[in-house]
């Protein structure tokens, strides 16, 4: 038997509202199905599954609101059959659904003499960290276990208790439904809440260095319009997305810029997932990942960011965008700044900023010269890197742009 | 200077022959051959058979006579060659010693001291190694005591044979041969438990021959970022409750090692009080090292196998932790 729980769609999300089921009890999935539409304080995000197997209860009705770790559904593995008797049904809320958005954080209220909630055994929860959470105010459902076989320990208490004292507050006014205009200025609020306690962690934890260089791009520009004389033009390919190819490839040459600082050590990245910092239309940003970006072409990647950036703002992002980024480029070329010195976004550890390109001037081979060029920054965390190895980053990352063809290796 | 612990039960026992002659030391060999692990060595040209006896092959008798000595006045230290052989004398000290001051209104006390070595580890297979101090400890009207170190080794002698009631001295036969720098050895006590190393992060309970083995562990656990705390409980019965659940409270995790089986084990009573004592305390199930549940095997490789050691309380205590060890 497998919990399928509420993920959590980034740092900064703690709980999230079903809005769709996309499977039904007795369903076959696979791994990577779309299996669910959560929303969040961002966007409605497509949930994916990881595990294979039989859909068996939903658990979670749709329209209530959960904390990240509430088992949403159960899944049978391949080859197990259903153990419980026949007629168990997933718990339907009885109240109305005033009464269910009161009390958004408390597992599925159990009717008397029902059965248990949870199939297997109850959520495994150390005395002593019961104790504690109960003193501390902190929500057991919403922490996840560090312990032997996942159990909730002290220690994941009291991580959860310092992480969560700013947005504990402004968590409760969900579910208020209003009018469409309400609903939206409901989620911007929460949305700058959620950037609120992201960023101030950000800025709390992480002791942030910052480098800046300046690049010529007068090889990649001149690389890119011979490639785009040849495209169509929607096909062309926009300068930012060699930048996002560059830092992915950098990125896989210096590890220690690629992943998370999680418990007092860096973890490196399986893989480099390229969050992507998007603005949206209603105010606040979101910055979701393109994955994999070393191992993809130049073409592949703008199809990408085009359809992520449209996603994004139409609230549509997956799972897997939201909470995979190993690294963020931030790209404020648009806005016509110059530069830009970012916040890393927790648990990453670096982040690239891009200002916008422009025709500058420059001692180029002992003349001056006009050329095109963009200032490149880098914030990262010094805990898991020193400046020098940043230093060595940002070059190599010159160095790409300078010789595109190595980009579309 | 280096004193072995064989070399500190060897004085306790001579001094306490001096200071009071009321004391008597008798067992299987205590005389002529100076002990089975040469505790006595010497003792018989110093004090003469009438106070350091041999005894026939009879546990049953020689045990009875201690108590008779006892209730008549005397102070004898009754030495049994090993707690295997001791079965033979439980009537005499379950039946006889632990219930006389109860079934008596008071009228009589019975002041007797037994040793005996315990434990496993010199290849003596299945009649001769075991650990059954956990029996012992089960019975109320005695007292149980393990010393696990030189200065207990020494020292717990002492307040024995001042104890009006029977008390059960269990030596290691792995201890013997262990030695530490001591200006002067001194009388300790028989109440209490020893924090034998402080931590913050984990307890391990253990008494006599698993002592040197957990905080073997210790110094390896530490290495890896785990801050063992080592319990001595050092009297086996009654226990003391206090020393162990101030630990725990601290530490929020438990490992008790024990080389007894662990069914009806020393290590299962302690678990029982922690968890009736300190649960909400816990931030783990308590874990348990103790003997595979066979007869102690001969052979030296399945004898290692089926004994608590270092590696196994290392990877108990590591069991506790979860992703973030």
């Amino acid at each position: 038997m497998i919990e399928f729980r509420m993920p959590a769609l980034g740092s900064d999300m703690d709980e999230g509202t079903l809005n769709e089921w996309l499977i039904k009890p007795g369903d076959t999935i696979t791994r990577g199905q779309i299996v669910a539409v959560v929303e969040t304080t961002k966007a409605a995000v497509e949930v994916e599954c990881w595990q294979e197997g039989t859909v068996g209860d939903l658990l979670v009705p749709v329209g209530d609101t959960v904390q990240v770790g509430t088992p949403l559904a159960t899944l049978l593995e391949p080859g197990e059959r259903a153990d419980t008797p026949t007629g168990r049904r997933p718990h339907k809320r009885t109240e109305p659904a005033a009464g269910a958005a009161a009390q958004p954080a408390a597992a599925p209220t159990k009717p008397p003499g029902a059965p248990p909630a949870a199939p297997g055994h109850r959520r495994w929860v150390s005395p002593a960290a019961r104790r504690l959470a109960g003193s501390l105010k902190v929500d057991l459902d919403a922490v996840a276990g560090t312990g032997p076989q996942g159990a909730v320990t002290i220690s994941d208490v009291e991580h959860a208790a310092a992480a969560k004292p700013a947005a504990a507050p402004a968590a409760k006014p969900t579910a208020a439904k209003g009018t469409a205009a309400e609903r939206a200025a409901e989620r911007a609020a929460q949305m700058r809440q959620a950037i609120a306690a992201a960023m101030s962690r950000s800025k709390r934890e992480i002791p942030h260095y910052y480098l800046a260089e300046e690049i010529v791009l007068e090889t990649a520009m001149s690389w890119l319009t011979t490639r785009n004389a040849q495209r169509s033009i929607d096909e062309r390919i926009l300068p930012a997305v060699l930048l996002l190819k560059a830092v992915g490839v950098a990125a896989q040459r210096f590890p220690e810029f690629n992943g998370f600082w999680r418990d007092d050590g860096f973890q490196p990245g399986t893989g480099v997932h390229v969050g992507v910092g998007i603005s949206l239309r209603g105010g606040g940003l979101v910055a979701p990942a393109i994955h994999d970006v070393p191992d993809k072409k130049v073409a592949e990647l703008m199809d990408d960011l085009t359809d992520l950036v449209a996603r994004a703002r139409a609230g549509s992002l997956r799972s897997s965008e939201m909470s995979d980024p190993t690294i963020t480029v931030t790209n404020l070329g648009d806005q016509g700044v110059d530069t830009v010195f970012g916040v890393i976004y927790p648990p990453q550890v670096a982040l690239v900023g891009f200002g916008r390109p422009a025709r500058r001037v420059r001692v180029i081979d002992e003349g001056i010269r006009i050329v095109p060029t963009v200032h490149a920054t880098l914030a990262a965390d010094h805990r898991a890197s020193d400046g020098h190895r940043g230093a060595l980053f940002l070059t190599a990352i010159n160095e790409l742009l300078g010789q595109p063809d190595l980009l579309e290796k | 200077m280096k004193t072995t612990y064989r070399t500190a039960v060897h004085d306790a026992l001579r001094d306490a022959l001096r200071a009071d002659p009321r004391v008597l030391l008798m067992g299987e060999d205590v005389g002529r051959y100076g002990g089975t692990y040469a505790a006595s060595k010497g003792l018989l040209d110093e004090f003469g058979p009438d106070r350091v006896r041999d005894t026939p092959l009879s546990e049953l008798g020689f045990v009875g006579i201690g108590i008779g000595a006892a209730l008549g006045g005397l102070r004898p230290i009754v030495e049994v060659m090993t707690v295997n052989f001791s079965l033979l004398a439980l009537d005499q000290i379950v039946n006889t010693a632990a219930a006389l001051r109860h079934m008596s209104g008071g009228q009589f006390s019975v002041p007797l001291v037994v040793r005996m070595a315990t434990g496993a580890g010199r290849q003596l297979a299945a009649q001769h190694s075991h650990s059954l101090e956990p029996w012992y400890a089960h019975i109320p009207g005695i007292k149980v005591v393990a010393p696990a170190t030189v200065e207990d080794a020494y020292g717990m002698l002492g307040p024995a044979l001042a104890d009006p009631d029977p008390v059960v001295i269990f030596e290691h036969v792995q201890l013997y041969n262990t030695s530490a720098d001591i200006e002067t050895l001194a009388p300790t006590d028989i109440c209490s438990a020893a924090v034998r190393r402080g931590g913050t992060d984990v307890t391990v309970v253990t008494y006599g021959g698993s002592l040197p083995k957990a905080l073997d562990a210790a110094n390896e656990l530490s290495l890896a970022g785990i801050d063992c705390e080592v319990v001595d409980l050092r009297v086996l019965r009654p226990l003391d409750d206090d020393t162990i659940l101030e630990s725990v409270r601290k530490t929020h995790r438990v490992v008790v090692v024990d080389e007894a089986w662990r069914t009806g084990s020393l290590a299962a009573e302690i678990t029982a009080r922690v968890a009736e004592a300190a649960f909400y305390d816990l931030d783990a199930p308590v874990a348990r090292v103790c003997s595979a549940e066979v007869p102690m095997p001969y052979a030296k490789h399945l004898e290692e196998a089926a004994l608590p050691q270092t590696a196994k309380i290392v990877a108990a205590v590591q069991g506790l932790f979860g992703d973030r060890s």
